[in-house]
């Protein structure tokens, strides 16, 4: 009888999936409580995280992928509505428009696109699976600017910059031929001098500090030299759990959430970095395995872009603190403090996992 | 695979073309390539350099200032005493400070708020000094600002009571708290001590987190005992000061030496300077009692005569025809300006005879001579301990041609310092010893060197005594009370060479009491130029002030007592107007 309910519990996990994740956010843990200062709150607030996360994780496994299909486009048009919303309406903190203030609660409708919009883009061409033509592909363009769009005007850079990146594996892998895709970044290329007017003044600071963060040393450069120095004064084998100096020493900022990279890299060093990696690798090339078995185009599409999304997290935020990318407010995925991306992330692998799981039933 | 199974299920399913498949996983990899390489970069490569970084960021090394020692008189009296003072310093890359608190600090620091922040964006160094030498409770306000990266450190500030007055002996320290000049050089390592340090982990907020090494503890440095005695000092400083005044003078010094044991009582220069904010001090800072050479004059004839003396040829009494005033060596000739006829070898001393002490001097043989200047300490550095003390002139006597042992003998084509002369006389005052020189407090006597002999020392200090005496050539050397031997000279500057003309160097050099000599006193005075330039005229009354007083504040017997001369107050009623 228990052993039957047990069954049924878990019969939508994909153990290796769901383990590697597990002890990818074990090891979290006690980075953050380093990163942290060691804070038992903190943890054991990030322990909490990740049990609500794991439950969210396993409600997203058990909806069968036809059921997010049928949601994909009520979402989609609800986040633009609210979307919208925070554009007239939203509250302003630290000079960004991010929240809406629903009475009730507020909330930040960006988050919710990032799942929305890869849906909203699988639901389309899945839709048009027959038939990929030109005009297909700027239809999808448009479904992906808009809420984009809005979100670069919070302004949100991080997220917009990872909303357009899971719609465009959306588009590159429902066959975006190589030809538009040449254009297009030619396209972008070319609207750089004229995005670059428009981008707030902190922004093109960032991306100018990237080429030389010693232009401001203690200023906009100053998230980066620190994280570089805390990188690269672990060395081989790191400093050891709780023996980073800038970590532990108040040098590193946001060093508990989008920098605890620098505080991995310190005190783990350079094997400890290749570890990470490993485990990331490890992620993805399962996530890319089950787009591959996927059975039908909507969860093929979904699949693939949730993965390659989670390896663009991973990569910017990574590339981040290491100096090779501008600094942008994206934190580490699955090592990072903090509730809503854990949830955000954990609807994905729930995601990939019905997809995994439900086609076998399916299949029978 | 993939294509079999799905298709089998759905033949309609979108493929992936296997090439585009590549070219992402290809893209995943690629993308984590370049974090490991990035990575390696870090912390394989750059580690070193890194690490270095990192540990600057944290690690600091304070500096613990050790005391400075003190310079006291022979009475413990301070002469220069450190008092402790702060300095603020800053850590640019650490300081956080808004406009307000910018505002706050200029104020306190008496700076303006642009040239401060401009100290902070300065951010290549580590250390920037933004206020040295506060006083302590100045410091203290600028602290309870709380400003990160703005630091504290106790440092001393050196201070001379005496200022002006001891300048040129004790000297005075840098900023840096290192001695510049006088004792204060001289005995830099004696006094410093040695600084301490600290070696700390600091957070960003400059908090000291822990030590890195024991702690290492200041050493403090030591107290100097000077040989000076500070009233004689002051009382020296005022007389030459008075009369480098009054007799509008260029320069001026006087030296004050305990003729028992050698040490330097006191010792003054005109011009001086303020120690306590030594600014414009050239041509002030010299200490010319020994740095200054110039040609003694008539103050060398007594060691002219103690030689001939010595080499038992005369006697006080011996009678010497000095002739008209002009007496004749080979082409040249020297003259007297008063002295006329057949003297006694006192009298020649007496009444400063050049011709007189020039043929007792040409009786002698030149290397006897010069024996007789060196063993007094003429030509050689006085050791004195002192920086920049010289040696004077006093030429090989093989060179010497008979006309310059003439005028050697009466103190010309010689030079000497204030500080030689006043230790050459002491032969005379111990009895034909010579005592080597101190401005350390010494607890005993040291051991002299028997220059002449004892009965030849006591006939001198009988002669020198007839120089004071009406008849001599400085009558105002006299002290009440005290039998006074002494000895005056005038000589004409030598510039470029030549003798100058109105230009005089005055001194009188000589001691008391006569009968048992327990101070030795010289002084000089460089171009008097307000009428009188006579040794007798212009230093003897300086050296009457300094010694009645000094021979006071020693409490010295007496040994010419005068006549009980009692005179009655005017004002006194007579006894027999009582009613």
């Amino acid at each position: 009888m228990i052993r039957l309910f047990l069954k049924r519990l878990t019969a939508h996990f994909d153990q290796f999936l769901l383990g590697t994740l597990i002890f990818t956010m074990l090891v979290a843990l006690f980075v953050l409580y380093s990163a942290s200062g060691q804070s038992i709150d903190r943890m054991s607030s990030q322990a909490v995280n990740i049990m609500v996360a794991l439950s969210v994780l396993w409600i997203f496994a058990n909806i069968p992928p036809q059921h997010l299909q049928r949601v994909a486009v009520p979402l989609y048009l609800l986040g633009m509505l609210l979307l919208i919303g925070v554009f007239l309406f939203g509250d302003v903190s630290k000079g960004a428009r991010r929240w809406l203030n629903l009475g009730v609660m507020r909330i930040q409708p960006s988050e919710l696109m990032r799942i929305a919009v890869p849906m909203m883009l699988a639901w389309y061409f899945a839709r048009r699976e027959d038939s990929h033509r030109f005009s297909d592909y700027v239809i999808g363009a448009i479904m992906l600017a808009l809420p984009v769009g809005l979100i670069v005007k919070q302004p949100d850079l991080g997220t917009a910059l990872l909303i357009s990146a899971s719609g465009f594996y959306v588009l590159f892998l429902a066959g975006l031929s190589w030809r538009l895709l040449i254009g297009l970044t030619l396209a972008v290329g070319a609207l750089v001098p004229l995005i670059w007017p428009l981008l707030h003044d902190y922004q093109r600071r960032r991306i100018e500090i990237l080429f030389d963060p010693y232009q401001d040393p203690l200023g906009a450069g100053y998230h980066t030299i620190q994280a570089t120095i805390a990188l690269g004064s672990g060395g081989l084998a790191g400093k050891g759990w709780l023996q980073g100096t800038q970590a532990q020493l108040d040098f590193l900022p946001e060093r508990h959430t989008d920098f605890i990279f620098a505080v991995f890299g310190e005190e783990f060093g350079l094997l400890g970095n290749l570890l990470l990696l490993i485990l990331f690798t490890v992620i993805i090339a399962r996530g890319m395995l089950i787009a591959a078995n996927a059975q039908n185009t909507f969860s093929r599409l979904l699949a693939g872009s949730i993965t390659l999304t989670f390896f663009t997290y991973a990569f910017v935020n990574m590339g981040m603190v290491s100096g090779i990318l501008p600094v942008v407010g994206v934190p580490l995925p699955l090592i990072s403090y903090g509730g809503t991306s854990l949830v955000t992330l954990m609807i994905g692998f729930g995601i990939l996992m019905s997809i995994q799981t439900h086609k076998k039933l399916v299949a029978t | 695979m993939i294509s079999s199974s799905s298709a089998k299920v759905k033949p309609l399913i979108l493929q992936l073309p296997a090439w585009r498949r590549r070219a992402l996983l290809m893209a995943v990899l690629l993308g984590f390539a370049a974090l490991l390489g990035r990575s390696v970069y870090l912390q394989s490569i750059r580690t070193d350099f890194l690490q270095q970084k990192g540990d600057a960021r944290y690690s600091r090394a304070l500096v613990l200032s050790a005391h400075r020692g003190m310079v006291t008189d022979r009475f413990g009296e301070p002469l220069a005493i450190s008092t402790p003072v702060e300095s603020i310093w800053a850590s640019p890359p650490d300081v956080t400070i808004n406009a307000d608190q910018l505002k706050k600090l200029a104020g306190l620091l008496n700076m303006k708020p642009s040239e401060l922040s401009k100290k902070f964006t300065n951010s290549e160094r580590e250390f920037v000094y933004l206020k040295r030498r506060m006083p302590p409770e100045q410091a203290a306000q600028v602290m309870q600002l709380d400003i990160p990266g703005i630091f504290m450190q106790r440092e001393y500030r050196r201070y001379y009571p005496a200022g002006e007055v001891m300048a040129h002996v004790v000297g005075f320290t840098g900023i840096d708290d290192r001695g510049q000049e006088g004792l204060e050089l001289v005995y830099q390592d004696w006094l410093s001590g040695k600084p301490g340090s600290r070696r700390v982990i600091k957070d960003r907020q400059g908090r000291i987190v822990e030590d890195l090494e024991a702690v290492k503890v200041p050493q403090d440095g030591h107290d100097l005992k000077l040989s000076i005695d500070r009233k004689i000092q002051y009382l020296a400083y005022r007389e030459l000061t008075r009369a480098v005044e009054e007799n509008k003078a260029k320069a001026g010094a006087i030296v004050v030496l305990d003729a028992k044991t050698g040490e330097v009582l006191a010792m003054a220069n005109q011009p001086t300077y303020n120690p306590n904010n030594p600014v414009n001090i050239s041509g002030k800072s010299r200490n010319r009692a020994i740095t200054d050479t110039f040609e003694p004059g008539s103050t060398m004839k007594p060691f002219t005569i103690s030689a001939a003396l010595e080499a038992g040829n005369f006697t006080p009494e011996t009678m010497i025809d000095i002739g008209n005033g002009a007496y004749t060596i080979g082409k040249n000739t020297i003259h007297d300006v008063h002295a006329r006829g057949v003297l006694s070898v006192s009298q020649i001393l007496q009444k400063s005879s050049n011709i007189g002490t020039a043929k007792m001097g040409l009786t002698l043989k030149p290397q006897a001579l010069w024996s007789m200047y060196n063993q007094v300490g003429f030509g050689t550095p006085p050791h004195s301990g002192f920086p920049g003390e010289v040696a004077g002139r006093l030429r090989p006597w093989k060179n010497w041609v008979p006309i310059d042992q003439a005028t050697i003998c009466f103190g010309q084509g010689v030079t000497v310092t204030l500080l030689q002369m006043a230790r050459a006389y002491g032969v005379f005052a111990n009895d034909g010893e010579l005592k080597p020189l101190s401005m350390i407090k010494l607890n005993e006597p040291p051991i002299g060197q028997q220059v002449i002999s004892a009965k030849t020392a006591r006939e001198m200090r009988d002669m020198l005594e007839l120089v004071v005496q009406p008849g001599g050539t400085a009558p105002k050397a006299q002290v009440v009370g005290y039998r006074v031997a002494g000895k005056t000279g005038t000589a004409q500057k030598v510039e470029n060479g030549q003798y100058a003309n109105g230009r005089y160097i005055a001194s009188f050099v000589g001691m008391a009491p006569a009968s048992d000599p327990r101070l030795i006193i010289a002084v000089m005075i460089d171009e008097p130029s307000a009428g009188a330039y006579y040794g007798g005229a212009v230093a003897a009354p300086v050296f009457s002030k300094v010694m009645e007083g000094s021979l006071r504040l020693l409490a010295v017997p007496q040994d010419a007592p005068t006549n009980n001369v009692v005179i009655p107050p005017a004002n006194l009623p007579e006894v027999g107007e009582v009613v």
